[in-house]
C-alpha cells in the first residue's frame, strides 16, 4: 500500500483514536422510517471494532444501504444514537465525517469531469488541503494514473468505479464503507479490488463492507452481520459463525446404489443422494463425538461398501440462506 | 470552517462555467446584443427619450438586469440539481460540509458568474450606446446583491426540482414574466394608474428601480424602496435556504 495512504492511520489521529478504545463506530438503538411510512430499520445496535472488515450482509431492501447512509449522513437518522470514533454524527458532524470514506452501490459520478479533478474535489470536500502526491498515489494504486485526464464519461464501467474507490480514498479516511463495491465489475478489478482492500486493512483502516457476493465476504470479512428487514439478526466473528451455525458433512461415495437405508442407521442422521449412490451423514462439529466411527463401524457390519469419501462444511452463503429463510 | 470544501467546490462550479463557456456567458452577450439592436437602435430610434435619457441607453440596466435574474437563478438551480440527478449529491451530504459552507460555494459560484456576465453585458453595451453611471458603487452594490438573492433562489429551486421540467418551470413561467413586466424596457410611470399600483406587487421592479438610478439618478421607486425589497427578498431566501438544510428537504429523505 501506498505510504500516503498509509499515513492516514499512522499519523497525529492515531494516538487519540487508540485513547477511544477498540470501537470505532457505535450504532445504538437505531431506527429509521422514511417519510412514505416504510420502516427500513428496527432498533439496530453494533458496534464495529477498530481496524476490522465487517462484512455486512442481506437481501435487497433489507436496510444495509440506509444504515450506511445513515452513518455517512446521507440520510437522516430516526430514533437512536450513532457514534464514529466517539463522536456523535450530528453534533460533532465534521469529525466523524472527516474520517470516513465511502464508496456508494451506484455507479454516481460526474461525467463531464476529469478523473483527476474528481478526486481531487473529494480530497477538497472532506477538508483536506491539496496534496497531488498522494492523488497520484491513489490512482496509480487503482492503475487510473494514465487515464487521469479523461473525462469520466469516456470511462468504462469497471473504470468509473475505480474512480468512485479514488475519490474515496482521496481524503485518507480511516473508516472505509464500501457498500456493494463489486457490482457488475470483471474479475480483475475484483481481485484488485480486494487486494487493495486487504492493504488498507492492513494499513489500519476499518472497512465496512455489504456484497452480494457472500463468498467475497466468507473470503474477507473477520466480522459478519445479517440484516433482514431492517433488523439485524445476528452479528458474530466469521469463523465463529461458521462453526456455530454451519454444518458439516461427511459424503460417502457407494460402491454400489443403496434403495433404502436399513434400519439399523435409523439413529444416524444420514441421507442419500445421487440416485442411491452418495450416502451423507451431517453430524455436529461441537458435540464431544461426532459419531463417525460409529457408522464406519457400521457401515462395514451391514455390507455397505463405499470406495472414496470426502467432508464438507456449510458455506457462508448456505448459512446466509438459511438465517434469511427462517425469518420469512 | 471547512475552507478547503468551499474552495473546491467553488472551483469546480467555475470550472463548469469554463467548460460551458458559449452558453454561461457567451449566448446570453449575444441575445442582450440583439435586445440592443431591436429595442434600441430599430425601435428605440422611434421612441423619444424616457427621463431625459435615450432610450436604448435607458433599457440598459434592465437588460443587464433581465439576464442577471435569469443566468443567477440558471447557473444556481442547475448547480446544485445536476450532483442531485446523478447521484454525486451523496458526496456532498457525506463530506464535513456545514449548511453555509455549500450555500457560500454554489450560490458564491453563481454570482460570481452573474457578476461577470453582467460587467460583459455592460461593456457590450457600450458598444452601442452612450452609458453614463451616476452612481458606481451601487451599481455594483445592486449587481453584488441581485446575483446573490437570484442565486439564492436558483438554489432553492435546483432543491426543489425533481426533473428537469420544474428546474425550467419557474424561471420560464415566473421570472421572465415577472422581469419583463417589471420595467426593463418602460418606466412604470408610462402604465395607466391601475397598473402602475398592481406593477408595485413585482419584486423586479424594485431591482430594475435601483438598478436604473445607480445609472441615471431616477427610478419608479425610491432607493430606499429598492434596496429594502432587495434585502427582504435575500432575507427570505436565505430563511428558506437555512430550513431545507435543517430538515432535510428532498436532500436526506
Amino acid at each position: 500500500m501506498s505510504e500516503t495512504l498509509q499515513a492516514g492511520t499512522s499519523g497525529s489521529l492515531a494516538p487519540a483514536m487508540e485513547a477511544r478504545g477498540d470501537v470505532v463506530i457505535s450504532v445504538s438503538n437505531l431506527s429509521k422510517t422514511y417519510a412514505t411510512g416504510f420502516q427500513a430499520l428496527k432498533n439496530i445496535n453494533l458496534d464495529i471494532r477498530r481496524g476490522e472488515i465487517f462484512g455486512l450482509l442481506g437481501p435487497n431492501g433489507a436496510g444495509k444501504t440506509t444504515l450506511i447512509s445513515i452513518i455517512c449522513g446521507i440520510v437522516n437518522p430516526g430514533a437512536g444514537r450513532v457514534l464514529v470514533d466517539g463522536y456523535d454524527i450530528v453534533r460533532d458532524y465534521r469529525k466523524t465525517r472527516a474520517i470516513i470514506g465511502l464508496v456508494p452501490q451506484e455507479l454516481t459520478t460526474d461525467a463531464f469531469t476529469t478523473v483527476c479533478s474528481a478526486a481531487s474535489l473529494s480530497r477538497g470536500l472532506f477538508g483536506k488541503p491539496s496534496n497531488p502526491q498522494h492523488i497520484e498515489k491513489v490512482l496509480r494504486e487503482l492503475s487510473l494514473w494514465e487515464r487521469r485526464n479523461s473525462m469520466i464519461m469516456t470511462l468504462s464501467g469497471g473504470m468509473k468505479r475505480r474512480v468512485l474507490i479514488a475519490k474515496a480514498l482521496a481524503h485518507e479516511p480511516t473508516v472505509l464503507f464500501l457498500d456493494e463495491p463489486s457490482a457488475g465489475v470483471d474479475v480483475e478489478l475484483r481481485r484488485d479490488m480486494w487486494q487493495l482492500i486487504r492493504k488498507l486493512r492492513d494499513a489500519g483502516v476499518t472497512i465496512i463492507l455489504t456484497t452480494h457476493y457472500i463468498e467475497e465476504a466468507e473470503d474477507m470479512a473477520d466480522r459478519i452481520g445479517v440484516i433482514h428487514k431492517g433488523e439485524l439478526i445476528v452479528v458474530e466473528d466469521k469463523v465463529e459463525l461458521m462453526r456455530k451455525l454451519g454444518k458439516k458433512q461427511l459424503v460417502l461415495h457407494l460402491l454400489e446404489p443403496v434403495e433404502r437405508l436399513p434400519g439399523e442407521l435409523s439413529g444416524y442422521s444420514l441421507a442419500l443422494n445421487n440416485h442411491g449412490n452418495e450416502l451423507v451423514y451431517t453430524y455436529d462439529t461441537q458435540a464431544g463425538r461426532t459419531g463417525i466411527t460409529a457408522l464406519l463401524t457400521d457401515l462395514s457390519r451391514l455390507g455397505i461398501r463405499f470406495n472414496d469419501l470426502h467432508t464438507k462444511q456449510s458455506s457462508l452463503e448456505e448459512i446466509f440462506v438459511k438465517l434469511v429463510g427462517d425469518r420469512q | 470552517m471547512n475552507l478547503y470544501a468551499v474552495r473546491a467546490l467553488y472551483d469546480y462550479e467555475m470550472a463548469r462555467m469554463r467548460r460551458t463557456l458559449v452558453q454561461s456567458i457567451i449566448a446570453p452577450v449575444i441575445s442582450t446584443s440583439l435586445y440592443f439592436v431591436v429595442f434600441g437602435s430599430a425601435i428605440g430610434s422611434r421612441i423619444t427619450q424616457v427621463d431625459g435619457i435615450s432610450y436604448g441607453a435607458f433599457i440598459v440596466p434592465g437588460l443587464i438586469m433581465l439576464s442577471l435574474l435569469t443566468q443567477s437563478v440558471s447557473n444556481a438551480s442547475f448547480g446544485i440539481y445536476f450532483p442531485k440527478f446523478v447521484g454525486t449529491i451523496y458526496e456532498l451530504l457525506s463530506a464535513p460540509v456545514s449548511p453555509f459552507e455549500a450555500v457560500l460555494s454554489y450560490v458564491g459560484a453563481a454570482a460570481t458568474k452573474s457578476v461577470i456576465l453582467g460587467t460583459i453585458i455592460l461593456a457590450t453595451a457600450a458598444l452601442f450606446v452612450h452609458l453614463q453611471i451616476h452612481h458606481p458603487v451601487w451599481m455594483l452594490l445592486f449587481l453584488v446583491l441581485t446575483s446573490v438573492t437570484f442565486s439564492l433562489l436558483g438554489f432553492i429551486i435546483g432543491i426543489w426540482a425533481d426533473n428537469f421540467e420544474k428546474l425550467s418551470l419557474v424561471p420560464m413561467l415566473i421570472l421572465t414574466p415577472l422581469t419583463f413586466l417589471g420595467g426593463s424596457f418602460y418606466t412604470i410611470k408610462m402604465l395607466p394608474p391601475v397598473w402602475q399600483s398592481i406593477s408595485l406587487f413585482n419584486p423586479v421592479v424594485y431591482l430594475v428601480s435601483g438598478f436604473r438610478w445607480s445609472f441615471y439618478s431616477s427610478g419608479d421607486v425610491s432607493l430606499a424602496a429598492s434596496l429594502g425589497m432587495t434585502l427582504l427578498f435575500m432575507l427570505l431566501c436565505l430563511a428558506v435556504v437555512y430550513w431545507i438544510f435543517r430538515s432535510g428537504y428532498r436532500l436526506k429523505n
